[in-house]
């Protein structure tokens, strides 16, 4: 069943191009991992998928659960079940963790002993009644975008970075918490979980497998492929080698 | 002892209801209720406190001539009008008598075109008390002008907090004139809330702290339309070691504030700070912030910080990313601001100020 189909996609940021013909197709059950150097687009990407309001799209439509989104407002889609976790949440003055994990909770119809639950496993429980990222730490901010998404519990899962500026303390609670999230440790039939993911490193992929990596260049997708293979190829080659390579070997892959 | 409020109408039990009034025994320790010049009823539940009008205080302690006019002096047009002619409460915590269930005392307009008050308050050393404040208007008042003057004594060691809540109509002048005298040690605690509109509020309460006190005024305020809401609070840090916290919260719906505050270092080793925010959410109205501070002596710690700003965006989205609608993020951002975190303020009083700001949020979304 289809999770997620976005077709033709154009986004325009402030009058500019940022993102052109964007095809994605994730299945239920598939994590996606999105590779791209900085500046490629990929946080645009996932902005637009979500439905920030400053990211125009021009062109093409997104799908969700075989409905056009297209022009949904955020709340919409995130009550439909789509999620993200953001790279550099703002701080909400005034606004504590436990009032957004209660509001969480109460779309997803999960219980005030879950927040607790949550909170502990991802060493939060002492943070609930602080302004939502006032003053936490790097690490903080991942773990608290992932509880928050815990307690939301949605079907389609967009990760912006979760393992940057994480210590090797905190990796393998984030971590544990990503594969959580995408059943990642059930087997793939039994999976309802989809995720697009983004790493610059792919030091997450350590603690999380995925099924399909996506290289997102210039604002277009230049390639798709095994995540492990393309890591390896960037990592050996940089982007631009192996964009090059990609596109020699799969010259339609953005037709696909 | 255990006397019964008089029945009030619907509607005025409503409007009193609406700036915190609970009319009942087990809220509160006692209550008082003047309509326009007149003492409607003055009922007290509690030992150790002294609840009653003015006029009746006056005649029975002959002492309290020396506390009129002693901490507000009658300098302006409001404040000589009401010396001439006035009613008013006296509320009196006998001293080491500590009584954390609110007083309440309500004033509220409902004929007259001018309503003048003059209330004494003095909690005796060692004492604690805690009062409710509300005045309001009855529904279809359209115009008028309340004048309110109180005088706050704050004894050795002793505790005072005083919360008002104001709700009046478009038309109506509001002028409180009030200052606190807070001795050695002692603490004076000031909320202001203001959930309606107004045609004017002004006002610049002072507090005149001696050694080792404590004053901490906080003000939440709404202006409306058409509302003009010049509010300050001003502290004298007169004796070594005291302090004084500033805080106030004010959002412009289309009518203008200017947010004051003023506070004036004259003794060694005093600390002032004050903190003014401003939420515009509107392109008319105005919020016109105009802190002060003034040191008149070497060995002082005054600061100050203001800031004006609107709704920010992006929080809206972060906040609707995680379902909740334009709406429900743009109130719970609006709630979060309206939160002042006010040191040694009693839950009791926690609770009555959170509903306040229930009013508040409630104004808003009209």
């Amino acid at each position: 069943m289809d999770a997620l189909r976005v077709v033709n996609l154009g986004v325009k940021v402030g009058g500019r191009k940022i993102l052109q013909n964007i095809n994605l197709y994730i299945q239920q059950g598939q994590t996606y991992v999105l590779f791209g150097p900085n500046g490629s687009g990929k946080s645009s990407l996932l902005s637009a998928l979500i439905g920030h309001p400053s990211y125009n799209i021009y062109d093409g439509r997104i799908m969700f659960k075989g409905m056009d989104i297209t022009t949904l407002p955020t709340d919409e889609r995130v009550r439909m079940g789509m999620g993200i976790a953001f790279q550099n949440p703002p701080k909400v003055s005034g606004v504590k963790l436990i009032d957004i994990l209660r509001h969480c909770a109460r779309i997803s119809g999960q219980s005030e002993e879950k927040i607790q639950e949550y909170a502990e496993m991802m060493k939060m429980a002492d943070m609930l009644n602080r302004n939502v990222n006032s003053g936490f730490s790097g690490g903080e901010v991942k773990r608290s975008e992932l509880l928050q998404l815990l307690l939301l519990n949605p079907d389609f899962i967009m990760l912006d970075e979760p393992d940057s500026g994480v210590d090797l303390d905190n990796i393998s609670i984030v971590g544990d918490a990503i594969r959580k999230l995408l059943e990642r440790d059930r087997s793939a039939e039994e999976r309802q979980k989809s995720g697009l993911l983004i790493t610059h490193t792919g030091h997450i992929l350590k603690y999380v497998d995925a099924d399909y990596g996506v290289i997102l260049y210039k604002g277009r997708i230049a390639c798709i492929g095994n995540p492990y293979d393309i890591l390896e190829h960037i990592e050996e080659y940089g982007y631009e080698g192996c964009v090059e390579k990609c596109l020699r070997r799969f010259p339609n892959s953005n037709q696909k | 002892m255990s006397e019964k409020v008089p029945e009030l109408e619907p509607e005025v039990r409503k409007k009193l209801e609406s700036v915190g009034a609970e009319l009942k025994p087990e809220e509160r320790s006692g209550t008082f209720l003047q309509v326009d010049q007149d003492v409607k009823f003055s009922l007290k539940w509690l030992e150790g406190v002294e609840l009653m009008g003015i006029k009746q205080a006056m005649e029975k302690h002959d002492w309290l001539e020396d506390y009129l006019w002693r901490a507000v002096k009658p300098e302006d047009e409001y404040t000589r009008d009401v010396e001439e002619e006035f009613n008013g409460y006296f509320i009196r915590a006998l001293p080491n008598v500590r009584v954390e269930v609110p007083v309440e005392a309500c004033l509220y307009m409902r004929e007259v075109k001018k309503q003048k008050v003059h209330n004494i308050i003095i909690a005796e050393e060692g004492s604690e008390i805690n009062i409710l404040s509300g005045c309001t208007s009855h529904p279809g008042v359209h115009s008028g002008m309340h004048i309110g003057v109180s005088e706050f004594y704050v004894k050795k060691n002793a505790k005072l907090t005083f919360t008002m809540i104001h709700s009046w109509d478009t038309g109506i002048d509001v002028r409180p004139r009030s200052a606190a005298i807070v001795e050695e040690g002692g603490v004076f605690i000031s909320n202001y809330i203001l959930h309606s509109p107004v045609k004017v509020v002004q006002m610049y309460p002072a507090a005149y702290l001696k050694k080792d006190a404590t004053a901490i005024f906080s003000s939440i305020v709404v202006a409306t339309e058409n509302s003009i809401v010049d509010l300050g609070s001003r502290a004298v840090l007169e004796g070594e070691n005291s302090t004084a916290d500033i805080l106030s919260r004010t959002i412009s719906r289309g009518g203008g504030v200017i947010a004051r505050g003023h506070i004036v270092g004259n003794a060694s080793d005093v600390r002032g700070h004050l903190e003014c925010r401003g939420l515009m959410l509107s392109e008319e109205g105005y919020i016109h912030a105009i802190p002060e501070l003034e040191a008149r002596y070497p060995n002082v710690d005054l600061s100050h910080e203001a800031a004006i700003g609107k709704i920010a965006e992006d929080e809206i989205f972060y906040l609707m990313s995680r379902g909740l609608s334009r709406d429900e993020a743009t109130s719970a951002i609006i709630r979060g601001f309206m939160e002042i975190e006010i040191k040694g303020l009693p839950e009791f009083l926690k609770k009555e100020i959170d509903k306040a700001i229930g009013m508040v949020e409630k104004g808003l979304s009209v």
